[in-house]
């Protein structure tokens, strides 16, 4: 098959040392935090209390509105609070979060019934797949079953799953494909159905030969379904980047993958679906990697949602130094975190702990020599340097005519920058300083309604009290006149 | 003697385009007051030291006042009158600290309607001899009601940051590109 | 977790920096520096003394006066590389007072008036030539015969520093001039090319540098081995250097075509002169060029153009240092109209349209090949 080039891209230290070892299943924690937004879109409403006693796999919180997803138990035990925890997130602030005290029994609900998925309708699919709470796992989270409804308003040609997983460390999608491609090819054919399409590639990187030969024979019997092996260049597994190398279309700005009748999902989401429609199970755990130059003993792990970041370290033999930073997901696109006391989530796919050495961190940033290293690298085509100059001035309105809004935050700009110019940062301020003014604007466009309506509804009042006023005097007035009348006319009698 | 023939003329022709432009595009004061006042919050709630909306648009256009001068308007409002005007200002000198709203402390409230009565933006709810409570959506932060409320039960608090309105800061260090 | 900085991502960084960067420039001009002190003795490793002490000390200087952290400003190595290039233009036994005002004109009036590195317009060594060679044609104009390191006519060390510091009594006797500025001199006369060259050039000359000229000029083949490593470490992109010999060669064959007793063949003008260091060495300075490849091959092309025309018509016999600087004056022009095109835009910034035209076609050819 032909591939296409995206622009720029770089080729950052794989450090994928967990390749080779196995998935191990991570046990229950004695806690487990669940937050209720665990994805894009609203967060999920709880509907459980506290001091309920929930089984595996219950319903803990549903979806709210049409883009959202549900939070299901990770394990048997008990509710103990529904309060605020902190959440993976780089401001470190709380987040609304169902806990749970595991009774270690381990006990799954009972509403499970086999089917066979085959059978469903393309709505039918999308239907469960949103009920099992399935996200997208990459580390978008944005709910699959929202995805996986485009099929009934776009003619989809083509089903791209994404095993790309270009960011260094991460190997948790890798030994997914290694060690379960039965599950998610059927997963892959699932999906397929509910979009009524009938060509899926799965595109792997290069570096991953191991993935590329399991889901190959894995394959072998489904013609509709291709492994594609694409070039290990970051960032690949970047969902428009993805679309241009294997189509050479691509997304029209400010649209969706479906707009070009592409749509793409995360091998891990695959296998998510597989789980859901096969075994009834919603999404309740996940393929984690934990590694990092300051983690003793890296691993994959099979973790249940809601366990601590804390706790998977401790599995791994502990932190054989403090880390310069720690992170959720990959050193490309990660969210920072202040601490390890937060939990994994739905799109978690890394636990990592940096040392200072292997950040290769800068001392401090320098002034811009405008060498135009960004502007090669940017897979976009965008000028970050100028963007970043703007930023910096508070020029947010001039970043956005260099196409800020379709800056997609993959940090290859940072990473190049001999300068070492936090870039990436200066557009996520601006895209944020653009939000606060949207927020200030809509909310005085309200106020100042409100006002409006106040002031019409004060000069009514006084016109209507002005009225009542008259009409009494007039009321008084006839009043007088009869009583003046009445006596007059006893005078006269 | 060319030469002066050809100066005055040149002279007297541009002088008459000169006047010619100065009548034909001649601007009107009044709609830039309007243009102001229509961006203005509307609240009248005088925190700009000026008798009302209208007199600050007055102010701000021929007056010279501050575009920073109201603060339910913030730095967005500063802006967005900056431009409006062809004025720079220092946005960083602005306290862009985070604004203040209305809260009742309950305890407190003997349900006189006086805030209710006073509240530009009909922001607080409530009944006589209930408990008022404001509705933080509408409330603008101009403090008007924590002025006649006879019991001081209102106050005025900085709303804590939740996850969704969290941004990303500005990078701390000042790294400079020259702008094309 | 209130006085929590949230650290941006990406967490990981290439390994490259600024001071890297400058000092691997640095290194891929050794070679020919090397090779010029070889060829016109000790004054020349005076000259590159004393322009890199001023230029450090003035610098320091500068931003000391600025209040800028001073240790920051000076080991991101760009003065050295300034003043070291401002060096290999100079005339081999230009006296010790050129490379000083110089190197304080590049780095203070070049540079650090503009707010330091990155800020400049222009090019600072090319200002600083620019400056010297306006206000002192005599000096910058004095252009040594090769006398090699060694050999009888080499002058000593303590000689040199006579040369350096108290000038040259018989000059004219030990000196000549450049092939361009011969050239343009005997043409100016009216004296055909096929009479003026030979004798004078010769392609072997031209390559390995034993002629006159500035000290960046002699060896193009030494220099072009320095700009071969630049692009091989990925210091520098091949579209200026090409995009610039190109425009030379094309215009340079082209009027030779035209009138070989007037115009110089390709070979002279890429052999000759600056050209070669230009093109490698000072228009690739990312700070005056622009910043995509499409703007970065009309700067090329244009400063090429530029050289050729400054080289035939004009007054000067060598135009690099002009060419460069008046085209860094038109890079920011040429940055904001030369932008590259934004994924899933068009060139015109529209989302790209793919219901109809060329966009629809692409898409059914695409989708119409699925089973």
């Amino acid at each position: 098959m032909r591939l296409f080039r995206f622009k720029g891209g770089v080729h950052p230290d794989e450090h994928k040392v967990t390749t080779e070892l196995p998935i191990t299943p991570m046990p229950i924690p004695k806690r487990l935090y669940l937050p209720l937004q665990q994805h894009i879109g609203a967060a999920a409403e709880p509907v459980v209390k506290v001091g309920e006693r929930v089984l595996k796999g219950q319903l803990l919180a549903k979806a709210k509105g049409p883009v959202s997803a549900p939070v299901h138990a990770s394990t048997s035990g008990i509710v103990t609070a529904i309060d605020e925890f902190t959440a993976p997130h780089p401001s470190g602030l709380p987040v609304k979060s169902i806990i749970i005290e595991a009774d270690g029994k381990e006990e799954w609900v009972d509403n499970i019934i086999p089917i066979d998925p085959f059978k469903l309708s393309a709505e039918e699919i999308s239907i469960r797949v949103g009920e099992a709470g399935i996200v997208g796992m990459g580390g978008a989270a944005f709910p699959a079953a929202v995805k996986l409804n485009l099929g009934s308003k776009h003619r989809i040609h083509t089903l791209i799953i994404n095993g790309g997983e270009c960011e260094p460390y991460l190997t948790c999608d890798d030994r997914l494909m290694q060690e379960r491609p039965g599950p998610i090819i059927d997963g892959i054919r699932l999906m397929l159905m509910a979009l009524q399409c009938n060509q899926a590639y799965i595109a792997v990187e290069n570096n991953k030969p191991a993935a590329q030969s399991a889901l190959r024979d894995a394959c072998e019997a489904f013609p509709e379904i291709e492994v594609i092996g694409v070039p290990t260049r970051y960032p690949m597994g970047s969902e428009k980047q993805m679309i241009q190398t294997l189509t050479g279309l691509e997304v029209p700005a400010g649209g969706l993958g479906a707009d070009i009748g592409v749509i793409v999902h995360n091998v891990a989401t695959a296998y998510a679906v597989q789980q859901a429609l096969r075994h009834g199970r919603p999404l309740i755990s996940r393929i984690v990697t934990v590694s990092g130059g300051s983690i003793k003993t890296p691993a994959n792990l099979e973790v249940p949602l809601g366990t601590l970041a804390e706790e998977l370290v401790e599995f791994c033999g502990g932190l054989s130094e403090t880390p310069k930073r720690q992170l959720l997901g990959g050193p490309m696109m990660g969210t920072s975190i202040p601490h390890l006391d937060v939990p994994i989530v739905k799109g978690s796919n890394g636990v990592l702990a940096l040392s200072e050495t292997e950040m290769r961190l800068q001392p401090s940033p320098q002034p811009c020599i405008r060498c135009g290293r960004c502007v090669q690298a940017c897979p976009v085509g965008l000028l970050p340097l100028e963007m970043a100059a703007r930023a910096r001035n508070g020029k947010v309105e001039d970043a956005l005519d260099f196409g800020l809004m379709d800056c997609i935050a993959c940090g290859t700009c940072s990473y190049v920058c001999p300068a070492s110019i936090p870039l990436t940062q200066y557009f996520n301020f601006a895209k944020g300083e653009l939000a606060r003014k949207r927020v200030e604007q809509q909310k005085s466009d309200r106020t100042r309604e409100l006002a409006k309506a106040r002031q019409v509804r004060l000069e009514r009042e006084a016109a209507e009290k002005k009225e009542a006023a008259a009409r009494r005097k007039a009321e008084r007035d006839a009043k007088k006149r009869a009583e003046q009348a009445a006596k007059e006319k006893e005078a006269a009698s | 003697m060319h030469a002066i023939v050809a100066l005055t003329v040149l002279g007297l022709f541009l002088g008459f385009l000169l006047g010619m432009a100065a009548k034909r595009f001649k601007v009107e004061n009044d709609p830039i007051v309007e243009e102001i006042e229509a961006q203005l919050p509307g609240t009248n709630c005088g925190q700009c030291g000026f008798p009302g909306c209208p007199a600050a648009a007055q102010a701000l256009a021929s007056e010279g006042a501050p575009v920073t001068l109201c603060p339910p308007g913030g730095k967005s409002l500063a802006e967005t009158l900056a431009k409006m005007l062809g004025v720079s200002f220092d946005a960083s000198a602005m306290d862009d600290g985070p604004a203040k709203l209305a809260r009742v402390k309950e305890e407190l409230c003997i349900g006189c309607v006086k805030c209710f009565r006073e509240c530009p933006t009909d922001a607080i709810v409530g009944a006589p001899k209930q408990i008022h409570v404001v509705m933080q959506q509408a409330c603008t932060g101009c403090g008007k009601c924590e002025e006649v409320c006879p019991t001081m039960c209102i106050e005025m608090f900085v709303p804590p940051t939740t996850l969704p309105e969290w941004r990303w800061p500005k990078p701390q260090h000042e790294v400079v590109a020259r702008a094309a | 977790m209130n006085h929590y900085i949230p650290a941006p991502s990406p967490h990981t960084h290439g390994t490259l920096n600024v001071t890297r960067i400058m000092l691997t420039v640095w290194l891929a001009l050794l070679p020919a520096s090397v090779y010029a002190i070889y060829l016109f003795g000790w004054p020349v490793l005076n000259l590159f003394l004393i322009t890199v002490t001023t230029a450090l000390l003035s610098e320091a200087a500068t931003l000391w006066l600025a209040g800028k952290n001073v240790r920051n400003g000076i080991s991101d190595g760009s003065g050295l590389l300034t003043a070291w290039l401002l060096a290999m233009t100079l005339p081999p036994w230009a006296p010790w007072w050129i490379a000083v005002v110089g190197a304080v004109f590049a780095v203070v009036v070049g540079k650090q008036v503009f707010g330091g590195i990155g800020q400049n317009l222009f090019n600072p060594a090319m200002l600083g030539r620019v400056a010297l060679l306006i206000a002192f044609p005599l000096e910058m104009t004095t252009w040594v015969n090769p006398q090699p390191l060694f050999t009888e006519a080499a002058p000593g060390f303590i000689n040199s520093l006579a040369i350096t510091f108290n000038g040259l009594s018989n000059i004219d006797a030990v000196s000549g001039a450049t092939v361009l500025g011969h050239m343009k001199t005997e043409l100016g006369r009216g004296v055909p090319l096929a009479e003026v060259l030979p004798g004078f050039f010769s392609l072997q000359q031209g390559a390995m540098g034993a002629m006159r000229g500035s000290l960046g000029e002699t060896s193009a083949l030494l220099i072009l081995i320095g700009g071969i490593f630049l692009l091989l470490r990925r210091l520098i992109t091949w579209h200026i250097p090409v995009a610039m010999l190109a425009s030379v060669t094309v215009l340079a064959t082209l009027m030779h075509l035209i009138d070989p007793a007037r115009y110089a063949d390709a070979s002279v003008h890429l052999l000759s002169g600056a050209l070669i260091l230009g093109a490698f060495f000072i228009a690739t300075d990312p700070v005056g060029s622009p910043s995509t490849p499409r703007g970065q091959l009309i700067f090329g092309a244009a400063c090429g153009a530029l050289i050729y025309i400054i080289r035939t018509w004009a007054g000067f016999p060598e135009g690099v240092a002009f060419a460069v600087l008046l085209m860094n004056a038109a890079t920011p022009l040429i940055d904001h109209y030369f932008r590259p095109r934004i994924y899933g835009r068009s060139s015109d910034g529209k989302p790209l349209d793919y219901t109809q035209g060329k966009f629809a076609r692409l898409l059914t050819r695409y989708a119409g090949r699925k089973p």
